[in-house]
């Protein structure tokens, strides 16, 4: 099975099937051979007999279709893929990495699961996290913190961590992560994989545990772009259950983009002069191989920008202070010991609602505060007029270019416990990302070059609203510019 | 010199709309057959998202929609074309998702207003606002526990609001009166008091007359009786002034209705008031009402009570209170306004033929048997035929009452009961005239009573014609025989 160990993509995975060289089963088994270890902790929950159900159903598809894979209608059969635990899956327990819900079982599956399962992949377990997806290095997990593949000592990224660091290990061929300031990208960037933010309202949220539900999306994570792009077209689309979803077909796919005549736009805002000197030597060696590959780098301006993450941890803690208040050990989910022997409503619900942990705490303290009469004007309103002016100038500049390029973010994957002490300075950590949630439009994180130590950094586009597919294929072009087919 | 004060009253009514599915989710909002959520185990009736279940988002149910639009253009309320749900955050066990989402800055309906009858003549009171919202769970406090049942969490909720405009308790009994009327005309609610699918809180301060301040306010929550909202607020209107002139101040709180004891009790002090963070809901987008389904609603937009009233008091010469109790029950008013539809216009004074038994025996039996009229075999043809045979004097009013009784078991027509229990009276001289003589000649010492004058006695007279005739003689028929042997 060493072979195994070198698989890129799914291309090559239905090769294999298809050649009979390899049988859903056993690729299956090989993916859940190198989960079960969880030397990275990137898994909370491993769903074994289901997976092997589900790749006994895939031979079954094989052999009817004359050993050859339909792609028309299983366009994903037999793919080995990670589920970040804040995506409900019907059966399965779902933690959000919370002591909260450390029991809950899910009782229905979010829409992207169940577009993925009946496009034939299979769902080996559930990836671990920053708690309710709330943090960049996962390292607030009640389940521990994730290692980074390569750097142990490092983190991952967050807060899909455990989907990024799993793709990286080849302990899932791809997974699924949601971001809501970056929590695909970042970890993707860091530990080198590629990962999606599709457009706000592009993939549906159903079954998705809200963090910030205005900028919360789920995307992707994959060893390659095309991987990535298959992934979507599954899972993007119109979804009935979700009134903010738009009536935008499925994400089509990658296609050609000429890099010739590119117009590639460099903001000034989001300069990489104040980034580590890696991250601005892969943005400098990324802008001549484009320069010289014959795309227009173009400065562009974007002038409201510079408030993106004051304007995002107002809105977004707002928003999870909200969407959080379920969660009281009432009807599921943990509840305290202590809870039976409150004397009052209060105390049963500050006994329950303790369980939560550090980061969590902070930000639904936060948002609440922000919320609250007598300042939501001050705060909550202001921040949510100053995110329609972000908007605003990313659109604006995106009508004269095909794409934003940026660092995805500050520095390579940094150290565990490098950052704890200070939130600020972790939240400054999403600079890059949160714009595109702010303004709902589609980003990704491809991974460009490596650092002395071998740590990986990616490049962050940025594409207009509702043209997924158009970065999708900028990106390829991308590739190509290093000389790599991403196909 | 003698204090007079004045209360200042304000309304919000909850009213349930009936819709088949709650307002976010595809669960029943009411269950089948005319059984209510109340009948259903506890924790029956709800799915994943009524439940709060984490990941799950609200889908607006439309039909709502159409609901309130159609309350605010029976109330002459500006209908927003975007109206916008936010989400009022609190904690309370039976509340799933820690908020219930409902309309705040942007609500669907804006400033209508509504006029009723008191017997101080005409009034009429702004309404200031109506929006959707859903409804909670329901706790049950018991042996020290607290049960949560979630079957009526979800259900489609609009809350009326009213200006303070009300100055008397009467007054707002009546506009909720009013209120309901149309609400269950308009068919967008059951209206069902008991189950409290209509229930009302009452802003309540007195003030020194001609003072233009407000005194503070309580609020006497979740009445669901016309007559006790009336009571609640007579009474928190004389414990007010009671505090007042006793020299000490009125609390700002929240209070209950003691309907056993007639007195109102405190609930909660305002001063521990909650902040509810009202945010837009961003599950959700904005509720939308295009030009061209208002203009589809307000033409859909049946005659209102208040305009039935008027054109069944002028065209049909009803009384005002035959009109009142009519259009006060939906399922009499739609027998009465079907059965104007089977008669011809020169028939038209069946009409009170017609409203009397509706308001009469029929409303009586309907409480005394505790049924629905359209669950029952009897038709509004029943009741044309009925009102026919007695103006005809085909039968007689106990012939009628019998001939009801039975319609209303059997469904059987008129026609038939009458030959089948032979309720036909004999209205026929010449076959009377015999019994009359009979009966005369039998009772000499009363037929001189009543020619002395005594009148009281010819009733005992027709009694006994009416037995030998086993009660088919046509009694005003007899009565006029009898006067005429004794004048002769």
């Amino acid at each position: 099975m060493s072979k195994l160990d070198s698989l890129k993509s799914i291309r090559q995975l239905h090769q294999a099937y298809e050649s009979g060289e390899w049988t859903p089963t056993a690729v299956t088994q090989h993916f859940l051979d190198q989960a079960r270890p969880n030397r990275l902790n990137a898994w909370i929950t491993l769903c074994e007999q289901r997976a092997l159900n589900q790749a006994s159903l895939a031979e079954e598809v094989l052999k009817l279709n004359g050993g050859k894979v339909p792609r028309a209608t299983h366009p994903l059969l037999g793919v080995p893929m990670g589920i970040k635990d804040n995506l409900a899956v019907e059966g399965v327990r779902m933690t959000c990495a919370s002591r909260m819900l450390e029991s809950y079982i899910a009782p229905y599956s979010a829409t992207v699961v169940e577009r993925l399962e009946s496009a034939g992949a299979i769902t080996l377990g559930k990836l671990n996290l920053d708690e309710f997806a709330m943090g960049g290095s996962n390292e607030n997990s009640a389940f521990g913190r994730v290692l980074h593949p390569t750097h142990p000592d490092r983190i991952p990224g967050g807060s899909s961590g455990g989907s990024a660091a799993a793709v990286a290990a080849g302990e899932c061929l791809v997974a699924l992560g949601s971001d809501t300031g970056g929590s695909i990208r970042l970890p993707a960037s860091y530990c080198g994989v590629f990962g999606v933010k599709p457009t706000y309202g592009r993939v549906s949220r159903s079954g998705l545990v809200a963090f910030a539900s205005s900028l919360d999306q789920v995307g992707p994570l994959a060893r390659s772009l095309d991987d990535a792009a298959q992934v979507l077209a599954v899972i993007s689309g119109h979804d009935p259950l979700e009134s903010t979803s738009l009536g935008l077909p499925p994400i089509a796919g990658m296609g050609e983009a000429e890099m010739k005549g590119l117009r590639v736009g460099v903001p000034q805002e989001l300069s990489w002069l104040g980034a580590a000197p890696s991250v601005r030597e892969a943005m400098e060696s990324c802008v001549e191989a484009l320069r010289s590959a014959g795309a227009e780098v173009i400065p562009v301006s974007l002038p409201r920008v510079k408030h993106s993450i004051a304007v995002y941890y107002v809105v977004a803690v707002s928003e999870a202070s909200s969407n959080l208040s379920r969660f009281d050990g009432v009807r599921y989910g943990s509840r305290s010991p202590h809870a039976v022997s409150a004397r009052s409503l209060e105390e049963f619900h500050s006994v329950n609602r303790s369980l939560f942990g550090a980061e969590v705490k902070r930000r639904i303290l936060l948002g609440t505060f922000s919320l609250s009469s007598g300042y939501s004007d001050e705060y909550f309103l202001r921040a949510a007029k100053v995110r329609a002016l972000i908007a605003d100038d990313l659109d604006s500049a995106l009508s004269s270019v095909d794409c934003i390029l940026s660092p995805v973010a500050p520095t390579p994957a940094f150290r565990a416990g490098e950052k704890t002490k200070d939130p600020l300075e972790m939240y400054l950590n999403d600079l890059y990302t949160v714009p595109a949630n702010l303004a709902g439009i589609p980003a990704l994180s491809l991974p460009w070059s490596r650092d002395a130590d071998g740590l990986s950094i990616g490049v962050q586009l940025m594409g207009r609203s509702g043209a997924d597919d158009q970065l999708l294929s900028i990106a390829r072009s991308f590739g190509r510019v290093r000389g790599e087919d991403l196909v | 010199m003698s204090l007079e004060f004045e209360a200042v009253i304000g309304l919000e009514v909850h009213v349930q709309l009936a819709t088949e599915t709650k307002i976010f989710c595809a669960c029943p909002a009411k269950p089948p057959q005319g059984r209510s959520i109340s009948d259903l185990a506890p924790n029956s009736n709800l799915c994943s998202v009524c439940a709060g279940h984490p990941g799950t988002l609200p889908v607006l149910n439309e039909r709502v929609i159409e609901f309130a639009a159609k309350a605010g253009l029976a109330l002459g309320c500006k209908i927003n074309s975007e109206s916008i749900f936010a989400r009022k955050n609190y904690f309370y066990p039976d509340l799933p998702k820690g908020y219930q989402i409902s309309q705040y800055e942007l609500p669907i309906c804006e400033w209508g207003s509504l006029s009723f009858e008191t017997q101080r003549g005409s009034s009429q009171v702004q309404v200031r606002r109506i929006h959707l919202e859903e409804d909670a769970g329901k706790s049950v406090h018991e042996g020290g526990a607290t049960l949560v049942n979630l079957n009526r969490a979800g259900v489609p909720l609009i809350e009326i609001v009213t200006e303070p405009d009300f100055r008397y308790a009467d007054e707002a009994a009546e506009f909720l009166r009013e209120l309901h009327g149309i609400v269950t005309t308009l068919g967008i609610s059951d209206g069902n008091l008991q189950e409290g699918n209509f229930r009302c809180d009452s802003n309540v301060s007195v003030r020194l007359k001609g003072e233009s301040r407000l005194g503070t306010r309580v609020e006497v929550k979740n009445v669901n009786s016309f007559r006790f909202v009336e009571k609640a607020i007579e009474y928190e209107i004389a414990r007010q002034i009671e505090v007042v002139k006793s020299g000490a101040r009125v609390v700002q709180e929240t209070r209950t209705f003691d309907s056993d004891r007639g007195v109102t009790l405190s609930m909660r002090s305002k001063e521990q008031a909650e902040d509810y963070r009202y945010f837009p809901d961003p599950d959700l987008v904005p509720a939308r009402v295009s030009t061209n389904a208002l203009a589809r609603w307000r033409s859909e937009l049946p005659e209102l009570p208040q305009a039935k009233r008027r054109r069944y008091q002028s065209e049909l010469g009803l009384s005002a209170y035959d009109a009142g109790v009519i259009t006060g029950n939906r399922s009499i008013m739609m027998v009465f306004d079907s059965a104007m539809q089977l008669i011809a216009k020169q028939e038209s004074n069946l009409a009170k033929g017609i409203a009397n038994l509706l308001t009469g025996e029929v409303s009586r039996k309907l409480n005394e048997e505790s049924v629905a009229l359209e669950d029952l075999p009897i038709t509004p043809a029943h009741f044309v035929d009925l009102a026919r045979a007695a103006a005809a004097q085909v039968i007689s009013s106990a012939g009628v009452k019998q001939a009801l009784n039975n319609a209303w078991k059997t469904g059987e027509s008129i026609d038939t009961i009458i030959e089948k229990h032979g309720l036909k009276q004999v209205s026929d001289l010449s076959s009377l005239e015999p019994v009359v003589a009979q009966v005369l000649a039998e009772y000499p010492a009363q037929v001189d009573e009543l020619k002395s004058g005594k009148d009281k006695v010819i009733g005992f007279l027709v009694g006994q014609i009416m037995k030998r005739t086993g009660g088919k003689a046509n009694p005003a028929l007899v009565q006029q025989m009898i006067r005429k042997w004794v004048e002769s």
